[in-house]
């Protein structure tokens, strides 16, 4: 064991850091940067049953401390992305985590059937914040009920760990994260991006064509900081906490709210080496700090 | 792509609202006309992609437009400034494809820039070379002298017409009125490499000759991994910044 150990549902990783799904496609481009195999591990791509598109750009806003994004899920589709992730095998020797989305329960299924059969997949994530097609429209991850059944249903045919990514935009983020823990997934990840909008100056027209967008960046840590730490509270399954890292010190305080393990997203879109950068200062920090191991100070905010 | 920090040698306004700059610092590899740079600006969170102008040495030349708050800011930095710049991004032009051709480049306003980099490194493979420069308005016509003197060079042993760089502006008030379809529909070519606004590049593609375009699109990241910035071809979505920004101009679809 290294001081930066730590244990995800079984899986022990190098180090807590781990890039955010949507801001390290499959791994290949990063690999080109830097050697990606520092990682604790990685969060790739959401993939869904079908080749998606996407939606019409702009795409991308750029906000205070922050940026919007209404990608719309491009993705190759299971099919080409679960020769992808086979291949990643090549270049990044841990396991990876997948990231599945979809519009209906079975699309969910479907989709983890298939990811969680490929070796190299440690842990299966599902990105809840898709609209439901055969409802409301509203996304999965706004309702108990439609978290409960497609968690119950993923987990029915998974035989890796299953990470529930929820929307941080609930009125009570513990309820649905006990909703989840209830459907028997092995672990939370907070949080997704939140509802954001930029506007033009001149005319007051909406930026992007889709109007509202994902809202993510420095800005948006305080919000998720408060998700992990009042989840935190209620659950007993490991948690992954997302949003505006930036410096290792963003780690710690994940971690002192009761995260195992921390993701970095945009920032790697700005910044390409600040996970390299974050690995790097982690020693440091805990020196300085008189932390012996990181995995000591998961949920210290709380003691 | 690389990452490094540059120091502004030389940030010169040279035509209304645009900024020729200098960039010094260690390439460390070769860059192709075409490829372009992603510049980070204190207080912004997204970086500011703009298209390499010319390398000269272990310098980086570019010319940006104020168009907002960020290039406001660009334009403010004094001489000595450092800047943290991602490079070596974008495919390019394909330069192969100029060779031995009766060859027009056609720039729109600041989608000037990159064009000048590649006549310096077509010039001595292509049949033949010419230029249409595109501007709205006098005060905003750059670069044309710059062109002139390359094509000199180039057309040296006077096999050529001598008016090799055209230059048009919307509003007549320097060279002549119009667009610079208008110039391309009557001159005779082979292959056209173009840079400049959408509306233009739909334009040229129009016309139904063989070429390649320069496209725009908002960007996250620049090296391929947020898909902020797809766009529609024939094959599928390809990413600006990776796969492009240069297309075949038959590949594209406008929408
Ligand atoms: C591959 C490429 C090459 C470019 N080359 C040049 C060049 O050589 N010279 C030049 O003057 N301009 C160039 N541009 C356009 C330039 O990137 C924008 O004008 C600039 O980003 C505007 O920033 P701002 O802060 O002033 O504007 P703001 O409107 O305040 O910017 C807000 C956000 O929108 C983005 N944005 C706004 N307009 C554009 C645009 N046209 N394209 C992409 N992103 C945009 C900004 O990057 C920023 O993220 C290029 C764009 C691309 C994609
Ligand atoms: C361009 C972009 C694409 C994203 N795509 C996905 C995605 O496909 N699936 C997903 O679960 N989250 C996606 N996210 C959300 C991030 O994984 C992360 O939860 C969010 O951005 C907050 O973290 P950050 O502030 O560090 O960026 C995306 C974010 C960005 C910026
Ligand atoms: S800007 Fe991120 S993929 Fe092109």
């Amino acid at each position: 064991m290294n001081s930066l150990n730590v244990n995800l549902a079984g899986l022990v990783l190098d180090n807590p850091i781990i890039p955010a799904s949507g801001t390290f496609g499959f791994g290949y481009e990063f690999s080109k940067i830097y050697n990606i195999n520092i990682l604790g591990s990685i969060v790739l791509k959401s993939v869904t049953k079908k080749k998606l598109f996407g939606n019409p750009t702009p795409r991308i806003a750029e906000c205070e401390n922050g940026m919007l994004n209404s990608i719309g899920l491009e993705n190759p589709g299971v099919k080409d992305a679960v020769k992808k992730i086979f291949n990643l095998k090549k270049i990044f020797k841990k396991k990876v985590v997948a990231s599945v989305a979809g519009f209906s329960k079975d699309e969910y299924k479907f989709v983890t059937e298939k990811i969680s059969k490929i070796p190299n997949v440690g842990i299966v994530e599902l990105n809840l914040s898709c609209p439901n097609v055969e409802e409301d429209g509203i996304n999965f991850s706004s309702k108990k009920r439609s978290v409960i059944s497609i968690c119950k249903a993923v987990k029915s045919v998974s035989s890796k760990p299953i990470f529930a990514k929820l929307s941080p935009n609930v009125t009570d983020i513990t309820e649905i994260a006990l909703a989840a823990q209830g459907a028997d997934v092995d672990g939370i990840t907070l949080c997704n991006t939140l509802l954001g909008l930029e506007l033009e100056s001149k005319t007051g027209k909406p930026v992007l064509p889709r109007k509202i967008a994902g809202f993510s960046g420095r800005a948006i840590k305080p919000i998720n900081l408060r998700c992990v730490y009042q989840v935190y509270k209620k659950i007993n399954i490991p948690i992954m906490g997302v949003g505006g890292v930036q410096v290792a010190e963003d780690i710690l305080d994940y971690m002192s709210a009761g995260a195992v393990a921390v993701q970095v997203g945009s920032e790697n879109l700005v910044n390409p080496m600040v996970c390299q950068k974050i690995i790097e200062d982690l020693p440091k920090k805990l020196r300085e700090y008189r932390i012996k191991n990181i995995s000591d100070i998961i949920g210290r905010s709380h003691r | 792509m690389k990452q490094n920090f540059f120091h502004i040698a030389l940030n010169k306004k040279i035509a209304k609202n645009t900024f020729f700059m200098i960039l010094e610092g260690r390439l460390e590899c070769v860059l192709k006309p075409g490829q372009f740079i992603n510049i980070k600006i204190d207080g912004f969170f997204l970086r500011r992609p703009i298209s390499i102008c010319d390398i000269y040495r272990d310098s980086i030349i570019i010319i940006y437009k104020i168009f907002g708050q960020g290039t406001q800011k660009l334009s403010e930095f004094s001489k000595g400034k450092v800047l943290d710049i991602l490079y070596d991004l974008g495919n390019g032009f394909n330069l192969e494809n100029a060779y031995n051709k009766n060859v027009v480049l056609v720039g729109g306003g600041v989608g000037v820039s990159p064009l000048y980099f590649l006549a310096k490194n077509i010039e001595k493979n292509c049949k033949s070379l010419k230029v249409i420069l595109g501007f709205k308005t006098k005060s905003e016509v750059f670069f044309e002298k710059e062109f002139k003197k390359i094509l000199s060079i180039h057309n040296k042993d006077d096999s050529f017409e001598l008016n090799y760089v055209t230059v048009v502006t919307e509003d007549g008030s320097f060279g002549s009125k119009g667009l610079t379809t208008d110039v391309l529909k009557n001159l005779k070519h082979d292959y056209y490499f173009s840079c400049g606004p959408k509306t233009m590049l739909r334009a040229i593609s129009n016309l139904g000759k063989d070429g390649e375009i320069s496209l725009e699109e908002r960007m996250a990241c620049g090296f391929g991994v947020c898909m902020g910035c797809s766009c529609k071809t024939l094959y599928g979505n390809k990413r600006v910044c990776t796969e492009g920004p240069v297309f075949k101009s038959s590949e594209v679809i406008f929408e």
